[in-house]
């Protein structure tokens, strides 16, 4: 905490470069441990957080502000810091500056390959001095292009930025700086599962949430029906080609409850099979589909969102719409039981028509190695155009909980018992999409 | 009469340590160290420093536990507690994967023969590993000691670590009354463990798998000794020290995440490419990166550690994140600038003029400012402006 307080509060002139070289990367900064830990949903905290940080704001201000040119006082701290620089830095800048643009390894190979194991390590840190001194160099003009805007900013900008921005924009600042620097550090946390819920509160949800909200304006109902705490397995119907309708859910059920619940999905392991895709759905918090993980997710106490008709609902043609398809093997009934949570059905309307899935092409999903390919009116004709969905009217319905703990747990392996409740939900979820439809005006608005 | 304990792997890192920690119990009279080679870091030598009390006699016997030569060894000195730590991954000195694999296996075979055949034996424990649990993206995100992969692991160590179980499970059938302990460890991290991925945390740049953020999980060599030393002795009241116990550190921590506490770059590398890299750096003996550790830097693992602290009664004193931080600590400083960028993060923050006062005046937009402090930082300004 103190070190970096001390970053904080000092003014340009005494900037700590020395012991941040010394430093290093020894010990990891704990500012914001607390923001940290309770990243919690409601944004009091993150107030909290800020009001702390702009007590030292406040003087750095006040020290600068009073007529004189603060952008001067920036400069005059670089000038102060030019010798700081390592000695080795001066001759071979062409070299370094080639390290910075090239990914470094692809340098790393030429050190190691002539020689034994000696060459190959001389190799390395030799290697390693020249992008050291390129990090240096990025580290030192990073603090310099800090100074000037912080400086900037203190001084003739923040007028304009309040007027573009609106008011409160130096909290979102702070925030958004104070997130950086964790990010950075690498000073988060992840559950076991993964769940990096700071950037899926920051990042994920907030690109989703625009969707959700003007383009497909999805209306959302029954949210009192998920308790405020405790696990509960929310059950939808799976449809539109891409699970858009899982990411909307996830956007629904945080924005919306009172608690600020986050919903862990349980995803095909076609997800997690995917490069890129399966580091997004983890750190979103989505885990895979099997017993194991559902029921510990539920014991947890977590919201845990399945899809049981998977890719037989997803994938389905557009003649088919709102009709569910078979719930598997009523694994989800079975995990609830053990648990001992509610199951709430959820009915998603809307979904269906945003890919109008009128074809498949199986011959190249069986070469993609993909459970289907879409042929939909714009897609694949008109390109990345036709990957647009269509900006339908979205309504996404909570059903009354369905009570598990009126069972004992081992009721889980009675077959009939749990084949009598999935169809019960089924039943539930498929009511509720017929009576949605009859209300609905139409399927854009 | 005290205990006699048997512990095999002493040249190396963790077994020498828990030799020294071993012969300061109180209830043990003899420790026999046995390797191919005596121990480096000074075993015969007297007491271990500032110990004050008794300690334990040391007796070292150079034998290659593939041969049978180690029930000689058991006989002789009556042991009746067998610690096996020579199950690694990574040969000792010179040699091949062929000649670990042979002392994984073999050498387990020979040492639960020779124990079978000795009466005084009545303890064993068994180190083995999570890689038992292999890494693949269709288990479960979290694994339990009852749990069984869909696939077992197709070689390396980490299928030696399974028939070395196996070969205990077949010891415990018929050898009853011998109390048997499995442990399996997550990665050991510590600042002088000698493990590969230790090893792979020390390279300057990290090759890391496109489009993979494995989590991982780790034990510090404090908690592995500790956990090991109350596995070699009698259960304390309330717990039972044997079965098979997963042991690692609470909480889980994405490679990214490692890299970023190292202040070490990565370069995210194809499948394909990592492969060809791995062979490099195994060919130039910048470190051990088997195909098994790119599997787990792939697709991660994480362990359920409930078990271990509820029946076993341990919890071990540093998470996964603090056994990292030690790690790091020790480390050499990286090459990202981390600090210092978190430092101008820092300065900034503080110079933005505090809400609800701001001077009236007109200039450039505040987009143009950051975006130039590097590609992080302008993307979050744009986030923070939703």
């Amino acid at each position: 905490m103190s070190a970096a307080r001390e970053y904080a509060m000092g003014d340009a002139k005494v900037i700590p470069i020395e012991s941040a070289r010394t430093g290093g990367a020894a010990q990891p900064p704990s500012r914001d441990r607390e923001a940290a830990a309770q990243p919690d949903a409601d944004r009091s905290t993150a107030d909290r957080s800020t009001a702390d940080r702009s007590v030292p704001g406040r003087e750095g201000a006040d020290r600068t502000r009073p007529g004189t040119r603060p952008p001067a006082q920036g400069r005059d701290a670089r000038r102060a810091r030019g010798p700081v620089r390592p000695p080795a830095a001066g001759p071979e800048d062409d070299r370094r500056a080639a390290h910075r643009r090239l990914p470094p390894l692809s340098a790393l190979p030429q050190g190691p390959l002539p020689g034994p194991a000696a060459a190959g390590a001389a190799g390395a840190a030799a290697v390693g001095e020249a992008v050291g001194g390129a990090a240096d160099r990025a580290g030192a003009a990073a603090e310099r292009i800090a100074d000037a805007v912080g400086h900037a900013l203190a001084g003739p900008l923040g007028g304009a930025a309040e007027r573009l921005l609106g008011r409160g924009w130096e909290r979102r600042a702070a925030n958004g700086l104070a997130f950086l620097r964790r990010r950075i550090t690498g000073d988060y946390e992840v559950d076991e599962f993964g769940f990096d819920r700071e950037l899926t509160e920051e990042v994920f949800l907030s690109l989703l949430r625009p969707l959700a909200e003007k383009y497909f304006r999805v209306e959302v109902r029954g949210i009192e029906n998920i308790p405020a705490e405790g696990g509960v397995l929310i059950v939808a119907n799976h449809s539109g080609v891409v699970p858009l309708d899982a990411l909307m859910t996830h956007v629904a059920v945080h924005d919306h409850h009172p608690a600020r619940r986050h919903l862990r999905m349980l995803a095909a392991d076609l997800v997690f099979v995917l490069p890129g895709v399966n580091e997004l759905a983890r750190k979103a918090g989505h885990t895979l589909a099997c017993n194991e993980d559902a029921q510990r997710l539920l014991e947890r106490g977590e919201v845990v969102g399945v899809w049981p008709e998977g890719f037989k609902g997803i994938g389905k043609p557009f003649s088919e719409r709102y009709k569910l398809q078979r719930f598997g093997r009523g694994g989800f009934v079975a995990s609830a039981l053990r648990a001992q949570v509610p199951i709430v059905p959820c009915s998603i309307v809307g979904a269906e028509e945003t890919y109008p899935m009128i074809g498949n092409a199986r011959t190249l999903a069986r070469l993609l190695g993909l459970p289907y390919v879409p042929l939909t009116p714009t897609f694949p004709w008109l390109g990345p155009l036709g990957a647009v969905p269509l900006p339908t009217k979205w309504t996404i319905q909570f059903g009354e909980p369905i009570a598990t703990d009126v069972h004992p747990p081992e009721a889980a392996d009675d077959p009939m018992l749990v084949f009598d409740l999935t169809d019960e939900v089924r039943e539930t979820i498929q009511h509720t999409l017929y009576r949605l439809l009859v209300q609905r005006r139409s399927v854009f608005f | 009469m005290g205990k006699v304990v048997l512990v095999t792997g002493v040249a190396r890192h963790l077994g020498a340590r828990f030799v020294r920690e071993i012969r300061r119990e109180p209830d043990v009279d003899l420790v026999v160290g046995v390797d191919v080679q005596p121990s480096p870091y000074g075993l015969e030598q007297a007491p271990p420093e500032g110990s004050g009390g008794r300690v334990a006699d040391y007796v070292f016997a150079r034998a290659d536990i593939r041969r049978p030569a180690v029930a000689r060894i058991i006989a002789e000195h009556s042991v009746d507690t067998v610690v096996h730590l020579n199950v690694t991954a990574t040969p000792l000195g010179s040699g091949g994967r062929g000649t670990v694999k042979e002392t994984n296996v073999i050498g387990t075979m020979q040492l639960l023969g020779a124990c079978q055949k000795a009466p005084t034996v009545q303890r064993l424990v068994v180190k083995s590993t999570t890689s038992v649990y292999g890494s693949a993206p269709r288990d479960p995100a979290v694994f339990t000691e009852q749990m069984q992969p869909r696939a077992l692991p197709s070689g390396g160590f980490a299928k030696d670590a399974c028939e070395v179980e196996g070969y205990v499970r077949g010891f415990s059938r018929r050898r009853p009354d011998v109390a048997v302990c499995v442990l399996r460890f997550a990665n050991i991290v510590g600042p002088a463990a000698d493990t590969p991925l230790n090893e792979y945390f020390s390279l300057p740049v990290l090759p890391t798998v496109l489009g993979y953020d494995p989590r991982m999980q780790f034990v510090h060599e404090d908690d592995a000794v500790e956990v090991l030393r109350l596995a070699a002795l009698e259960p304390r009241r309330g717990t039972t020290n044997s079965g098979t116990f997963n042991v690692a550190g609470e909480g889980v921590l994405l490679l990214s995440q490692c890299a970023r506490r190292l202040a070490r770059p990565t370069v995210p590398l194809l499948l394909p490419a990592i492969s060809w890299v791995a062979g490099l750096i195994r060919q130039t003996r910048v470190a051990d990166f088997s195909p098994e550790q790119i599997r787990l830097l792939t697709h991660g693992r994480v362990v359920d550690v409930r078990h271990l602290h509820e029946t076993f009664g341990y919890t071990p004193v540093r998470s996964t994140a603090e056994a990292f931080a030690d790690f790091a600590a020790a480390a050499a400083a990286g090459l990202l600038p981390t600090e210092r960028l978190a430092a101008a993060t820092d300065r900034l923050a503080g110079m933005l003029p505090p809400a609800g006062r701001t001077p009236a005046a007109a200039g450039r937009t505040t987009e143009g400012g950051p975006a130039g402090a590097g590609p992080a930082e302008s993307g979050t300004w744009e986030l923070d402006l939703r």
